[in-house]
């Protein structure tokens, strides 16, 4: 358990983390309507299998996963009302509106897995039906994880504790209240993915927490897992910089952690791994930190997956009159969604709802000329040169773009936060990425459309042919000459040469 | 509830170019106070011209470029500008001369290439380039140190050293005459000592990476102990180096503006130690007094080439 030197860059920063530690975490009810966002985070909808007037229970399946989504589950019991276009913390999407009948019933199917007793690739399986998406934000499935890990023959699970952004705190309340089953959690996906070594990674800025899982892995006794503190510098808990700091090895730019042996999960995903197999429920809540100077009471709030924000802003007494909320943030200072309504469904990706007021955040100031001063690049965990890379997405430069890494840009904002001529870095590179990827799209639609249109082409000659060719035959046919059958020398001659 | 919407990060260090020319021209009052000590008024005369030229030029740019004359005239980089050529010119020099060189580093060194930022020479060394190139007489007659009030005229140190090598003295020899002290010359101790702790300054609070002015420190210090174990009598050594001329000057503030610098942190070691050996260089082999400016202005020149061959490793990318 000691602090490593570890990260290129970053920053450290006032973590803004003590008021919804001061307390518990609280439970917040599940909600009268539950809005499920098929696309929980990760970027791709999950397959609806319900219709409207489907009975569900809580934790009954109602959508299906796909390649980076995963499946969900009802987080109330009632009733499907529809499938509509609503806000979500990503922006507007399809959401399953399920009004509950507030009897909380869990689904009768649901039960506990002797995951002792089941081989890796059925363990991977089953977790795979708990609907368990990555809970630091990512939302990705973490039996897909697990089942490139075990395919890689991984030798190290690392579970991620970090916990590196200001404000966000919900990962450092559920290591301090339930380490025993974040350690569950562990020894679960340590049987799924085959790895010998499990190490929980936190940063040092949560030493009740550490204390608690150093407790939590002594009391279970297995001498696989251990607990290491990272300093507190941001981004070090983004996956890459994270991997580096713990194990010294960096995952390829393109490949994945399997590749460098390593599976990473959050330690909020092995809470969930460990409930499911505890007691058979699926994914269907999460911890969630609901803070600002713009709510009442800042608090670590345990809710149903699909609970409107306003509720859970509720569960924190309302929002404060005085000083008013200013932003309503989907995530942490640096990296965050500014929401344009509370109104969206609570997501497994989730994991801060910041209510911002004008106190809590320092606007950046008028756009002034780069000059170069390099502090962007000093600060970047991904070793980039962020103001060249502003040049060349300024110019539009494609090779430039490629060859300063903006694929790399791993969106952490430290070069914004430094930046002495306020220059919207992040933003711009986003925009860049998109511009870029706008652009393969529309050259490889473009390439499809002149495949079509040759093929148009060629299907336009040859029926040009085969009519030539009918009206060839009836003119003999008429004159009353050759079998219309026989090939004729001239056949392949165009018409007008005849 | 509704609320508006903004892109992230939603918090930023609240630095702004103001404050990083603020904090340069703060640490330049050292050096400020010690030539007005050594050379009398003109030194404030030159500080004054220069800065107004400055201003008046900056304004005049603006305008005609179009852009808006209120945020970039108080973002203080003109000022920094017309500070730096100040203090690097003789305190005799006409007026009209100072005005003619900083109207030459504002308009043509700085807002040619289009203002802030996007500058590939220092427009400070452009200035005092023209003006050393073009009236080389006024340029090499610097107040004689301790002349006070009534300034006269005479050679700097690192003149005096040329001439005297030229003529076949010894260091030895040469060093015994009074434009020297018990380090460098005996009023650019003072000057190097003072834009050294200026240099600190900048450091301490970060306005300034160690990477440049070590590595520029380094690149004259080196070569001229090398050359003075050699041959001393022909060679001065590197103590003297470091405490003459505009070692400590060009080393924290002129070296080191960013515009017109190498970016990363490989690529600031050689910049700077680009210069360093520029500089030892053109004082110990060239016609030119002190090479700081020149050599500030041939590294500009190689910037790109730098930039371009000292990229970083990016994580997760093999060494290429």
């Amino acid at each position: 358990m000691s602090a490593r030197p570890v990260m290129r860059g970053g920053l450290r920063l006032d973590g803004h983390k003590s008021r919804p530690l001061e307390h518990p975490l609280i439970r917040a009810a599940p909600p009268r309507v539950a809005l499920l966002a098929l696309d929980q985070g990760s970027g791709e909808d999950a397959e609806p299998l319900v219709a409207a007037g489907t009975a569900v229970r809580v934790g009954t399946r109602v959508a299906a996963g796909r390649v980076s989504s995963v499946d969900l589950h009802s987080p109330v019991s009632g009733v499907v009302r529809e499938l509509a276009l609503l806000p979500t913390p990503q922006g507007m999407g399809r959401c399953l509106v399920i009004d509950g009948d507030g009897r909380d019933e869990p689904d009768p199917a649901l039960a506990p897995l002797d995951w002792q007793a089941l081989d890796s690739a059925d363990l991977i399986e089953r977790l795979a039906t708990g609907g368990i998406a990555g809970l630091g934000g990512a939302a990705f499935p973490a039996a897909a994880k697990l089942g490139l890990g075990r395919e890689a023959g991984v030798d190290r699970l690392l579970l991620n504790g970090a916990e590196c952004e200001p404000w966000i705190c919900c990962d450092d309340a559920l290591m301090r209240e339930r380490a025993a089953q974040v350690v569950t959690g562990a020894k679960v996906m340590l049987a799924a993915c085959g790895a010998e070594r499990g190490t929980i990674a936190v940063e040092d800025d949560k030493p009740q927490a550490i204390t608690a899982l150093a407790a939590a892995i002594a009391s279970c006794g297995d001498d696989r897992i251990e607990v290491i503190a990272l300093p507190s510098v941001f981004p070090l808990g983004a996956e890459g910089p994270l991997i580096a700091a713990v194990t010294g090895r960096e995952v390829p730019h393109d490949g994945l952690p399997p590749q460098v042996g390593v599976v990473c999960q959050n330690v909020g995903t092995a809470a969930a791994v460990a409930r499911l197999v505890s007691d058979g429920m699926p994914c269907v809540s999460r911890i969630v930190t609901v803070t600002g100077s713009g709510v009442r009471r800042p608090a670590n709030v345990e809710a149903r997956i699909g609970t409107p924000i306003a509720e859970l802003v509720a569960a924190c007494d309302g929002y404060a009159d005085d000083p008013s909320p200013r932003y309503l943030i989907a995530g942490g200072s640096l990296t965050g969604r500014a929401l344009a309504t509370d109104t969206a469904g609570l997501t497994k990706g989730l994991n801060c709802v910041l209510v911002a007021t004008e106190g809590d955040l320092q606007p950046r100031g008028v756009e002034m000329p780069c000059i170069r001063c390099g502090d962007c690049a000093t600060v970047c965990p991904a070793g980039l040169l962020p103001q060249q890379l502003h040049r060349a997405a300024r110019s539009d430069d494609a090779d430039g773009l490629v060859r300063l890494g903006l694929a790399d840009c791993i969106e952490c904002g430290c070069c914004d936060y430094v930046c002495p001529s306020a220059i919207p870095l992040t933003s711009r590179f986003r925009v860049a990425r998109e511009r870029r990827r706008r652009h393969e799209e529309e050259r490889r639609r473009a390439a499809e459309a002149r495949v079509r249109h040759e093929r148009h082409q060629q299907r336009l000659a040859a029926e040009s042919e085969r009519e030539r060719q009918a009206f060839e035959d009836a003119r003999r046919r008429a004159r009353g000459g050759t079998a219309p059958s026989e090939p004729r020398p001239d056949a392949s001659r165009g018409p007008d040469t005849d | 509830m509704e609320f508006p919407i903004a892109s992230p990060p939603y918090v930023v260090a609240g630095f702004s170019v103001q404050r990083v020319m603020l904090q340069v021209l703060f640490a330049l009052i050292p050096v400020a106070t010690v030539q007005l000590w050594l050379y009398g008024p003109g030194t404030l005369r030159l500080l004054a011209v220069a800065a107004i030229t400055a201003l008046a030029c900056e304004g005049l740019a603006l305008r005609l470029r179009g852009q808006p004359p209120q945020a970039f005239l108080c973002d203080g980089s003109v000022l920094v500008t017309a500070a730096l050529l100040a203090l690097s010119l003789p305190s005799s020099l006409p007026w009209y001369l100072a005005a003619f060189g900083t109207a030459v580093a504002v308009l043509l060194g700085k807002h040619a290439y289009g203002g802030l930022g996007q500058n590939p020479f220092n427009p400070a060394m452009v200035g005092y380039a023209v003006l050393v190139v073009s009236f080389p007489l006024e340029m090499t007659g610097w107040s004689a140190p301790g002349a006070g009030w009534d300034a006269l005229t005479g050679a700097t140190a690192l003149d005096a050293l040329r001439n005297g090598l030229r003529e076949s003295y010894t260091i030895e020899e040469i060093r015994r005459g009074a434009e020297f002290g018990g380090i460098g010359a005996a009023d650019g101790e003072w000057v190097n000592l003072a834009a050294l702790a200026g240099g600190l300054y900048l450091l301490a609070r970060r306005i300034v990476r160690w990477q440049i002015p070590v590595a520029m420190l380094f690149g004259i210090a080196l070569p001229a102990a090398l050359a003075h174990g050699l041959d001393p009598g022909a060679h001065a050594g590197a103590a003297f180096h470091l405490a003459s001329g505009a070692t400590m000057l060009g080393a924290f503030f002129i070296a080191t503006d960013p515009v017109s610098a190498a970016t990363s942190d490989r690529a600031r070691l050689v910049y700077g130690a680009g210069i360093g050996l520029l500089t030892w260089i053109i004082r110990s082999f060239g016609s030119y007094p002190d090479g700081v400016a020149f050599a500030v202005l041939l590294m500009n020149l190689v910037v790109p080439l730098i930039d371009r061959v000292t990229v970083p490793r990016i994580h997760g990318h093999q060494k290429s």
